[in-house]
């Protein structure tokens, strides 16, 4: 095997320190994802296609909808009779999606909020929520999105106007 | 009794009732925060999506400044806050290079000594065993304890609880007088940080949720999470759609509940700033 063809599951274990080939598909994960009805590829699928080691499989992964939809609540690893961390492993997914630009075009609003969400984090130190949501709908031009709630919000003080700017904050 | 205190970008902001709340009930108590002075946003889940060093930098700046201030115990209310600071000063004791790495970028030492506490190891620690001499007015009712995923998991760094059927936040609820419900749902997701991108899932997670919990018999649901608390509360008009009923049970903070019980009005524990309303929960003796 050349070295760019190292075993994709070897670049994630010394990457992650995870060894997908542990999971021998129980299907714990699947069982208790929250998330499972909206994934394309349930928890233990996407461990299977990353066990088969092919460029396709790995590309399948990347591309999918189900990397973004992970929402981190950690009940695989709870149940994980192996103790994989998927979780982490969902980390490493997405950033690799990120570089490699594939990330699911489905996926795109989830990401947009991130973004938009650090931008905030970037340019005041702290998440300026209504700075948040105009990036987000400038990234996403969903201009409704929370008209109904954002009104209310503001009448109990939940929505200050004004960010706090944070002196010393991270440069990003 | 002073005790460090991180409140998070949540509680400046949407969530500014589990604050007021929090900082009522230790002031009720003689415990005074002591605000991390300069703090910075821990990076939630944004951070740990997109980028891995600053899932790991931004929390450890949070650190670094309260152990700069001379904190060696910090409360951080945020279930979310809670995880990420504890996971990053996991990350940095776990190893020698990572730790002296990230030091050096942020310019400030870091022992990784500090005591990172939630809201229930605050009240555990410092005000359980005077809350029954406390209560003046039982909290009376059925309730449905909420935690979430963040507040228990993972277990290995956070050392905190049971992992399925977490116990603390019951048995706190039943000393104020309530009968703490069993349910299914204490920590499957409400959809977390989705609230906004994809609002649809959220509706049907949380809708979950709080089906269970009705159909169980609570008269409210009881979190220590402005995630969970916002998802369940403020989105309640979508859960309504996805459940096609109309659900008016509240959802309220662990420190509204305790505030109540031991005679802090309405407005000193943030009630009113909640979405969907919460009735007189608390019963006068």
């Amino acid at each position: 095997m050349s070295s760019e063809q190292k075993s994709f599951a070897a670049e994630i274990r010394s990457q992650t320190g995870v060894n997908v080939n542990r999971c021998y598909q129980c299907g714990k994960c699947s069982a208790g994802c929250a998330l499972n009805e909206n994934m394309d590829y349930p928890p233990s699928v996407v461990m299977r296609l990353l066990q088969t080691n092919s460029a396709e499989s790995y590309s399948a992964v990347l591309h999918s909808q189900a990397i973004w939809l992970c929402a981190s609540c950690q009940n695989c690893l709870t149940r994980c009779p192996m103790q994989i961390d998927i979780p982490q492993l969902m980390d490493y997914l997405r950033i690799q999606a990120l570089e490699k630009k594939t990330v699911n075009k489905k996926s795109k609003k989830i990401v947009a909020f991130h973004r938009a969400f650090l931008d905030s984090v970037r340019y005041t130190g702290r998440l300026y929520e209504a700075g948040l949501i105009a990036d987000y709908k400038v990234r996403t031009f969903d201009l409704l999105q929370d008209l109904s709630v954002a009104p209310r919000m503001f009448l109990k003080g939940k929505l200050p106007i004004l960010p706090e700017i944070v002196k010393g904050r991270l440069k990003f | 009794m002073e005790i460090g205190f991180y409140p998070g970008c949540s509680l400046n902001g949407t969530s500014l009732e589990y604050a007021q709340s929090t900082l009522a009930l230790a002031k009720a108590f003689g415990v005074t925060p002591v605000e991390i002075s300069g703090w910075s946003c821990c990076g939630a889940t944004a951070a740990h999506n997109l980028n891995h060093d600053l899932a790991l930098a931004l929390p450890a700046r949070v650190l670094a400044l309260a152990e700069q201030q001379g904190l060696t115990e910090i409360m951080v209310p945020c279930a979310a806050c809670y995880n990420r600071l504890s996971v990053a000063q996991h990350a940095l004791n776990n190893s020698e290079q990572l730790r002296s790495q990230t030091s050096q970028q942020l310019q400030m030492p870091l022992s990784g000594k500090l005591r990172i506490l939630n809201v229930m190891q605050v009240i555990e620690k410092y005000i359980a065993d005077k809350i029954p001499e406390k209560v003046v007015k039982p909290f009376t009712r059925k309730v449905a304890c909420y935690y979430g995923c963040l507040l228990v998991r993972p277990h290995d760094v956070l050392q905190f609880d049971r992992l399925e059927d977490p116990q603390s936040m019951d048995s706190l609820m039943r000393q104020i007088g309530a009968t703490a419900l069993d349910w299914g749902y204490k920590t499957e997701c409400c959809g977390a940080g989705f609230s906004v991108s994809r609002t649809d899932i959220v509706a049907r997670l949380s809708g979950k949720i709080v089906k269970d919990a009705v159909e169980r018999g609570a008269e409210a649901i009881i979190v220590a999470c402005p995630m969970c608390q916002s998802n369940l509360d403020m989105r309640r008009p979508h859960i309504d759609r996805y459940l096609n009923t109309k659900i008016t049970i509240p959802v309220m903070y662990i420190t509204q509940a305790i505030g109540l019980a031991v005679g802090l009005s309405r407005k000193e524990v943030g009630l009113e700033k909640l979405f969907v309303r919460a009735p007189e929960m608390e019963m006068a003796e």
